[in-house]
């Protein structure tokens, strides 16, 4: 075993440690911070895994995606929600406790059959580690894998319209109105006003409140 | 292209021919370049603190630290030492472990890029093929531990400020991006190396300023934006916030975030230097001038000169850019959090998709001269 093997080992007993610990500290922790910022530590771990794997491009996208902007993007919805308060005690509790564990179990089997099953021999003897990997990438994304990538684009711009469908209403009611008299797929607004045109470029909201 | 100095190999077959073993050699080696890199980054700051407080003072016509040794130079050292030496204090509400954990988690990856920043051709830690692309993702970890700061104070301006430093991190590293992927695509390579060979063999003609000036506008905004310098202060505005996600720190908890900043702007703008001029290159290019004066390209003075030259001109090119930053923080007075934003994705965000097209263009018309 010459040195770069040992660091690959030992990286690996770490990076697998460390990950195991975040994730078991995600689920456990009862402080919904801690979790979020755990859950940022399972991600680098992963993308520390990758590199292992020789996948450069892969882990710093995984840094870039998962700890820039989900991980990031979670935290920002613990705090602006962030409100110290006790749930109520839901009867029949055990049932969903229940039912998630079995899920879970079941995940995991699953999991660990295809683990057993697959024969893993073949990854690691022949096969070289590429050296440009962008271009290879690049290529399995216009090839083979051009549909799977372009589905994902058209997911990402249905999100983004959402968001921006949800964030664009400038016009809050100032009454709440009922489930009921609301008209059906569409979100509370208030009518809007013909805005005069001479009102020049102040004219949202925010900016004439300061 | 001559290969230039392989300090690595070098030093190697020093050590074998010592009778040292050739893993030993290697292992021998490896901390070298990143010790290295560690102590020039820290020098670095502390250069830039002194000039910032020097060019801050001729901007307000005051003469600026002068005492602590020849023209104040030793002045950012007085300050670090009195730093290192200040209680360390964890305020009792706090959350201590996360209070802790924060000024760490800005201040790695701060040094970390410094991993892909070349000072010439074998001149760097590592030539990663992901290069640029490490940085882009690397700095987006800190804004998680200024969060973390922001958070952990138990202080309302500290969230606040902790806050908005991740909303104008998240949204000008979009802009940054898009910046950097257009200089990307016409050196065809992420990796710092191959984006400096792209732009050299012509002199200050091959730099990438002339064919990104768009790029490298949308690049200088979007890094101060990243770097928190002035005109985007915003998460520590003093009249608004105190000072934003570090109000509650003190001691080197406090110096860590201090280094940390200074540690991304000589960082940024050693890469704008990279990006648009051409990193490690010299104005007139170096095979032309020794065949002027008729010197052997690969005797080994020649070589030690064009290093050399090359780490004063990486260093020249960032300490100009670092210049202009500082000479930005007195002209140009602190945006709104609402204007910060609506520059960001108004402005910025179509001018980048906008230059990236463009070049895209420009690629396929004329490619020999935008790399094709």
């Amino acid at each position: 075993m010459n040195l770069a093997e040992g660091v690959q080992i030992v990286s690996f007993g770490l990076l697998g440690l460390a990950m195991i610990g975040a994730a078991l500290g995600v689920v456990l922790l009862q402080n919904i911070v801690y979790s979020a910022f755990l859950l940022g530590g399972v991600f680098i771990s992963i993308s520390g895994l990758y590199l292992l794997l020789n996948a450069d491009f892969v882990a710093a996208a995984q840094v870039l995606i998962y700890v820039g902007a989900v991980n990031v993007l979670i935290l920002f919805a613990i705090m602006l929600v962030n409100k110290q308060e006790d749930f109520d005690p839901i009867i029949g509790r055990w049932v969903r406790q229940g039912a998630t564990a079995l899920v879970c179990f079941g995940l995991f089997s699953l999991l660990g059959v295809m683990v057993l099953q697959t024969s893993w021999s073949s990854s690691t003897s022949g096969a070289k580690p590429a050296v440009d990997t962008t271009v290879l990438l690049g290529e399995h994304f216009f090839s083979d894998f051009l549909l799977p990538f372009e589905l994902a684009s058209v997911l990402l711009l249905m999100a983004l319209v959402g968001a921006i469908v949800i964030a664009r209403r400038e016009y809050l009611p100032e009454e709440i109105v009922s489930p009921q008299q609301q008209p059906p797929l569409t979100l509370p607004e208030r009518a809007r006003q013909p805005i005069a045109i001479s009102a020049g470029t102040s004219s949202s909201p925010q900016s004439t409140s300061e | 292209m001559t290969p230039g100095i392989d300090l690595q190999q070098r030093f190697i077959e020093t050590l074998r021919d010592l009778g040292l073993p050739q893993g030993v050699a290697k292992v021998a080696w490896l901390p070298l370049p990143m010790i290295l890199i560690i102590i020039g980054a820290t020098l670095g700051v502390l250069v830039t603190v002194w000039l910032e407080r020097k060019i801050s003072a001729a901007a307000q016509q005051r003469i600026g630290p002068e005492f602590a040794g020849p023209l104040g130079i030793l002045q950012a050292v007085a300050d670090g030492l009195k730093l290192v030496f200040k209680a360390d204090i964890v305020p009792a509400k706090a959350d201590p472990w996360l209070f802790t954990l924060a000024p760490v988690i800005v201040v790695f990856p701060a040094f970390l890029s410094y991993l892909i920043v070349p000072f010439g051709q074998n001149l760097l830690i590592s030539n990663v093929g992901i290069g640029i692309f490490l940085w882009i993702s690397l700095s987006s970890i800190a804004p998680i531990g200024l969060m973390m700061a922001g958070y952990s104070s138990n202080n309302k301006y500290s969230l606040l400020g902790g806050l908005r430093a991740v909303a104008q991190s998240i949204s000008y590293e979009v802009p940054l991006a898009l910046a950097v992927l257009a200089v990307v695509m016409m050196s065809n390579s992420l990796s710092t190396i191959d984006i400096v060979e792209q732009q050299s063999g012509y002199g200050i003609l091959g730099w990438n300023v002339w064919r990104q000036p768009i790029g490298l506008i949308l690049f200088w905004i979007a890094a101060l934006a990243e770097t928190e310098r002035l005109p985007f202060d915003l998460p520590e505005a003093e009249e608004e916030l105190v000072a934003g996600y570090q109000t509650e720190y003190s001691g080197m908890k406090f110096g860590l975030f201090y280094v940390a900043s200074y540690v991304n702007l000589v960082l940024s703008a050693l890469l704008a230097s990279i990006l648009y001029f051409g990193g490690w290159d010299f104005p007139i290019p170096l095979t032309v001038v020794s065949g002027w004066l008729s010197i052997n390209e690969t005797g080994p003075i020649f070589q030690i000169v064009v290093a050399s030259l090359g780490i004063t001109m990486t260093l020249l090119k960032a300490y100009f850019f670092v210049f202009l930053a500082i000479l930005l923080r007195w002209t140009v007075p602190r945006v709104r959090i609402d204007q910060l934003l609506d520059l960001g994705w108004k402005f910025l965000l179509p001018i980048g998709l906008v230059n990236l097209l463009l070049t895209a263009g420009l690629k396929l018309a004329f490619p020999f001269a935008f790399g094709g």
